[in-house]
């Protein structure tokens, strides 16, 4: 589904190369420090970003020139997901018709989108009379709309409590296999998420330093690096 | 549709209409306080609109020498058909500028004094003298009971503060420039350097500097030794009084001419012409309050037989003034910021 | 190649910045090539030069002195004092000197501190023999604490809004005193800030112009902007003008390196309102302090205004409001002032479309400052040079009198450039920051991103630039008193001739008017554009 071939991103004196091959349908966790190359990993994917050299398939298709809105990915970023301006149904429906400009069908389609996420109703309201996890149930609603076989999520429930980050994780899930989603999630919390992830990669200094099931990365972590990274819980404290 | 037609046509005609059928125009670049309400411009503009059946519209410009300043910013591309207020200090130098055109018509009415100040000048040809007067300091009595009695005694023994115009724009400010010349001669700079700590403010026209010290900014002025008769005559006031000084009194003949880029030379000669007629003339006295250029055959109003008549007459010798004028406002310049 | 995404987001800046290059180096091209036909050597009378740029930089120092030095007490005063009737009012209307039209600043300031003003009969009255002298240096200062005190007071509130509550908490479990608080805490911001507001200060007062041209009183005292102007029009001296205008941008170029690297960069929209509570507000002297500090800025602010108001309503109402010219004088003020705000908006909007992009997506911040900078230059070139050099250069293909106003307005939206992009640069950045992926990967992009997403975000700063803009060139005496004629005269203009024979109550009422009609436009703009909610 997601495959970089030697895609090389250089950003003033760092340079990043990922190789990765992803399978249609898996849920992938992507751990690593902060400015290791996590974020730039899923710009290259959405096209925010364009390789220097290298290629990007998508969906067994060359996108590496593809504009953002061409391919087939929705990502949901940290914040500013939403446009504080619009009201939810609004900023579901831009998923549909980025000029707003819906037919009665369409209308219906991000009523029922919003229903999806748990929102049924709410699609009246602005950004600020939702809670944290409201607004990213949004955003997972207009993710359904635009229908992308791809989901980019960039640590999206990290200012969440625990309890409803696992809630946002598991609806994520839900989606993925009602609906045939790829998956990739990064996160600093592996444990929390190796229940749904089947795969969980380890970014580093822009490479893929490490690959593999999350409980093996957790528990028998390979390089230094990653132990390094996950710290006490790397000696075996689980 | 032809109804449209029709309306549009109407419509059109109505816009058009007041332009195509009105009046030619002739447009006078002039100072201020000649076309300000209570100066010689109503009164000329309406007498003169009586007889040509043409618009006259004045053009006003802070004063004489910024008249000069406005015709060369603007070049041939000047809209003035008419110049009126230079004086003969600037005469030559605006006759060089090749901007104005001769007039052709014979000055032997004007008064004996002007005529023989513009024999002296080459530019007879081109300029048509309306007034005359002399420059002077004018006081108020209440404020300044005993005026300096000459302008070295001015600038050298006394305290008194006063209100001048700047030569740049000001006709008024030039002669006094020069007036100073021909007083102090070479010292002409350091005289400027003591006066300038008293000198109030120095405006841009004459009308400025006269307003100020009407509300009092300042006990002396520099105007003209007929400015008195303003007062005597409109208010019955005597406390305004011109101060006579030894050195004797600089004279300024002013005067008007023909551009040569003029769309409209026909009524501009017949304008320039009733400069010197009675309609034009008369209205000096009592409204520009000089000496008209054309000695009026009743006489002058009463007011002006108590002005003061200075003892010697300083006549300006334009044709030596166009190469020195830049150097010496430089020098009145420097002296004056130092 | 294939076009990166936003790529043509770049259009709209390139072609601002080819307006701005035709307009300043036209400007500039014409006035070299005018000066090289008359040939004057440039370094004649010097000395006039020199004392020319003494007393400019004598009066802008005194003048940044002055305003910081009243400013600092009312700023800490306001800061301290959170909560009593008007505060919100006087730190609204603190903001009124940007907007009131200068000449109109000026005629207030003349009814209070004039010869026959309210400050001399009251000395009188109370048999005081002093006597206040408003023409030259004096009432430069005057007038120019004026206009700057109170823009350098929310400036410096804007430093005190930035000290952390902490401090205040801690000063006060640690017991401090008046005077150790404001010598820990409040002098180490000061020190930060003030050099950069009066800088600010003086780079303004350095380049006045209508006050100096009003209040100045003849060449003693003359700023390099007066002189331009005089060199202009009275000698038509283009190598003068050359020389002076050289000397004029290269000074302000220098002081715009120092404020820039002095100043913080200070957020145009800050809460001002925040009150931060202090434990030693009880004093009867700190109290007593306090509010004279605050009635004197007050005073200084509102008196010349008030003057301007019972003034205009007192004079002959009925005639001068009848008075055509009046009405054909506010009708091309306004049209002047809406076409020059409007020509502003759009080409610092240009230049923002495009710098944001540059500096967001492209990670190119210097070429993006440089862009910025670009539109900020004109900061520092005199308004007569670029109207000088315009004129000249169309001299020989059109009537330039009959032209003037277009001049006036081109000039005038040069000069609000600046505005537009210190007001509208931050928040459209901001926008791009956090939404161009989400547009990206939505696909939102030409016309639904200018209507769904830039519109409404930007609308209040638009706004306001565009009100701030607009009430500037409304109100300018500036190269209008170069070009104006009968024809082509604006408000501004119409009340300097008025003053300048001394038709006094007409004048009144010309500056109520031209008051008037300013803020009611300023404030139609920044509603009407800057939507419900903004003030």
């Amino acid at each position: 589904m997601i495959e970089l071939r030697d895609a090389v991103y250089r950003y003033d004196h760092a340079e990043m190369r990922f190789e990765l091959s992803v399978a249609a349908g898996a849920f992938v966790a992507v751990i690593g420090p902060s400015g290791a190359g996590k974020t730039t990993l899923l710009n290259l994917i959405a096209g925010f970003e364009r390789p220097e050299s290298g290629k990007i398939l998508l969906d067994g298709r060359e996108a590496t020139a593809l504009a953002p809105a061409a391919r087939p990915v929705t990502t949901l970023f940290q914040e500013h997901n939403l446009f504080a301006h619009l009201t939810a149904a609004q900023n579901v429906g831009l998923g549909l018709h980025p000029g707003l400009r819906l037919s009665p069908a369409q209308h219906a389609e991000v009523a029922a989108a919003l229903a999806i996420v748990g929102l049924a109703g709410l699609g009246g309201r602005l950004p600020r009379q939702l809670s944290g996890g409201e607004r990213q149930r949004v955003a997972l609603a207009r993710s359904v709309v635009r229908d992308r076989k791809v989901l980019l999520l960039d640590e999206p429930f990290a200012a969440l409590d625990p309890a409803l980050r696992e809630e946002m994780v598991a609806l994520v899930d839900r989606l993925r296999r009602e609906r045939g989603l790829t998956v990739l999630l990064v996160t600093h919390l592996l444990d929390e998420v190796g229940d749904f992830a089947d795969r969980a990669i380890f970014v580093c200094d822009g490479r893929i330093l490490a690959d593999g099931v999350p409980a093996d990365l957790l528990n028998r972590p390979t390089v230094p690096e990653l132990k390094a990274y996950l710290g006490r819980r790397a000696a075996g404290v689980d | 549709m032809r109804r449209f037609i029709q309306a549009f046509l109407v419509v059109s005609s109505a816009v058009l209409a007041p332009a195509a059928a009105a009046a030619e125009t002739l447009t006078v670049y002039t100072y201020n306080s000649f076309f300000s309400e209570w100066g010689p411009g109503p009164v000329v503009e309406r007498a003169f609109e009586a007889e040509c059946g043409c618009d006259l519209e004045f053009v006003g410009v802070d004063d004489g020498v910024a008249i000069l300043s406005r015709l060369r910013l603007e070049g041939a591309r000047t809209r003035a058909d008419v110049v009126l207020g230079l004086d003969m200090n600037l005469v030559s130098e605006a006759a060089a500028t090749g901007l104005l055109a001769p007039h052709g018509l014979d000055l032997s009415a004007v008064d004996p004094m002007v005529g023989s100040a513009m024999a002296t000048s080459l530019v007879g040809e081109i300029f048509v003298p309306y007034d005359w007067g002399y420059f002077a300091f004018v006081y108020d009595s209440e404020s300044l009971p005993t005026p300096p009695e000459s302008l070295r005694a001015l600038v050298e023994d006394s305290e008194v503060e006063i209100l001048i115009q700047d030569p740049r724009t000001s006709t008024p400010g030039l002669g006094l420039l020069l007036w100073m010349r021909q007083v102090f001669g070479a010292e002409a700079a350091d005289a400027w350097e003591k006066l300038r700590p008293r000198i109030v403010t120095v405006t841009s026209g004459w009308s400025e500097a006269y307003g100020l010290f009407l509300e009092g900014e300042a006990p002396m002025v520099l105007s003209y030794t007929t400015s008195p008769a303003y007062h005597l005559t409109v208010d019955g006031e005597d406390r305004y009084r011109a101060a006579p000084f030894e050195e004797g009194h600089y004279v300024q003949i002013e005067g008007a001419a023909k551009t040569a880029t003029t769309d409209q030379p026909d009524l501009a000669d017949r304008f320039l012409a009733f400069i010197l007629t009675p309609p034009f003339q008369g209205a000096i006295p009592t409204t520009n309050w000089m000496y008209p250029a054309v000695a009026p055959e009743d006489g002058l109003p009463p007011a002006f037989d108590s002005l003061i008549e200075p003892s010697r007459m300083l006549l300006p010798a334009p044709v030596a003034i166009p190469d020195k004028r830049g150097a010496w406002v430089e020098e009145w310049l420097a002296a004056m910021s130092r | 190649m294939i076009p990166r995404p936003g790529a043509a987001a770049l259009w709209p800046g390139a072609a601002a910045l080819l307006a701005l290059a035709l307009l300043i180096g036209g400007a500039l091209g014409g006035l070299l090539a005018a000066a090289a036909d008359t040939g004057t050597s440039l370094t004649r009378n010097s000395d006039y030069v020199l004392a020319v740029l003494r007393f400019t930089v004598l009066q802008a120092a005194l003048s940044a002195l002055l305003s910081v030095g009243l400013a600092i007490p009312a700023a800490r005063a306001l800061a301290r004092r959170g909560r009593f009737p008007g505060r919100g009012l006087l730190l609204r209307l603190l903001g009124l000197p940007m907007v009131v039209p200068t000449i109109v600043g000026v005629l207030g300031i003349v009814a209070i501190y004039g010869r026959s003003g309210l400050l001399n009969d009251a000395f009188a009255a109370l048999g005081l023999p002093v006597r206040l002298d408003i023409y030259g240096l004096s009432g430069i200062l005057i007038a120019h604490v004026f206009f700057n005190m109170p823009f350098a007071t929310r400036l410096l509130l804007q430093g005190w809004a930035g000290i952390p509550g902490e401090s205040w908490r801690l000063a006060s479990q640690l017991g401090m005193s008046s005077g150790q608080m404001f010598r820990l805490i409040e002098a180490p911001m000061l020190r930060q800030v003030a050099p950069g507001v009066a800088g600010l200060v003086f780079l303004l007062c350095f380049t006045s112009f209508s006050v100096v041209l009003v209040l100045g009183g003849g060449p003693p005292n003359a700023t390099l902007e007066v002189a331009i102007y005089q060199a202009l029009r009275f000698d038509f001296d283009i190598p003068r003008v050359i020389a002076l205008a050289a000397l004029q941008v290269a000074v302000c170029a220098v002081l715009f390196a120092v404020a820039a690297r002095l100043t913080r960069p200070i957020p145009v929209e800050m809460a001002l309102g925040r009150v931060v509570g202090r434990h030693d507000l009880g004093s009867t002297l700190g109290r007593v302090g306090d509010a004279a500090a605050i009635g004197l800025a007050a005073a200084i602010l509102l008196l010349p205004l008030a003057a301007v108001a019972v003034d205009g309503l007192s004079g002959p109402l009925s005639t001068a409001l009848t008075d055509p010219a009046l009405w054909r004088a506010a009708q091309r003020s306004l049209a002047v002032g809406l076409t020059a705000g409007g020509l502003a908006l759009a080409l610092g909007w240009g230049l923002v479309q495009s710098s944001r992009t540059l500096r967001v997506r492209f990670y190119r911040r210097r070429i993006a400052d440089r862009l910025e900078m670009a539109g900020s230059l004109v900061l520092i070139l005199p308004p007569f040079v670029v109207g000088a050099g315009l004129f000249v250069l169309l001299r020989p293909v059109a009537d330039v009198f009959a032209i003037g106003l277009v001049l006036v307005v081109l000039v005038n939206a040069l000069m609000g450039l600046p505005f537009v992009l210190r007001i509208l640069g931050p928040a459209a950045t901001e926008a791009e920051e956090r939404h161009w992926r989400l547009c990206d990967s939505l696909g939102i992009g030409g016309w639904d991103r200018f209507r769904l997403v830039d519109w409404p975000l930007l609308r209040r700063p638009a706004g306001l630039a565009l009100a701030i803009c607009s009430a500037l060139a409304f109100g300018d005496l500036g190269v209008i008193a170069l070009f104006g004629t009968p024809q082509s005269e604006t408000l501004p203009l119409l009340l300097y001739r008025q003053m300048g024979s001394y038709r006094t109550e007409a004048a009144a009422v010309t500056a109520l008017v031209l008051l008037g009609l300013c803020l009611a436009m300023f404030a139609a703009i920044e509603r009407g554009i800057g939507g419900r909610g903004s003030d």
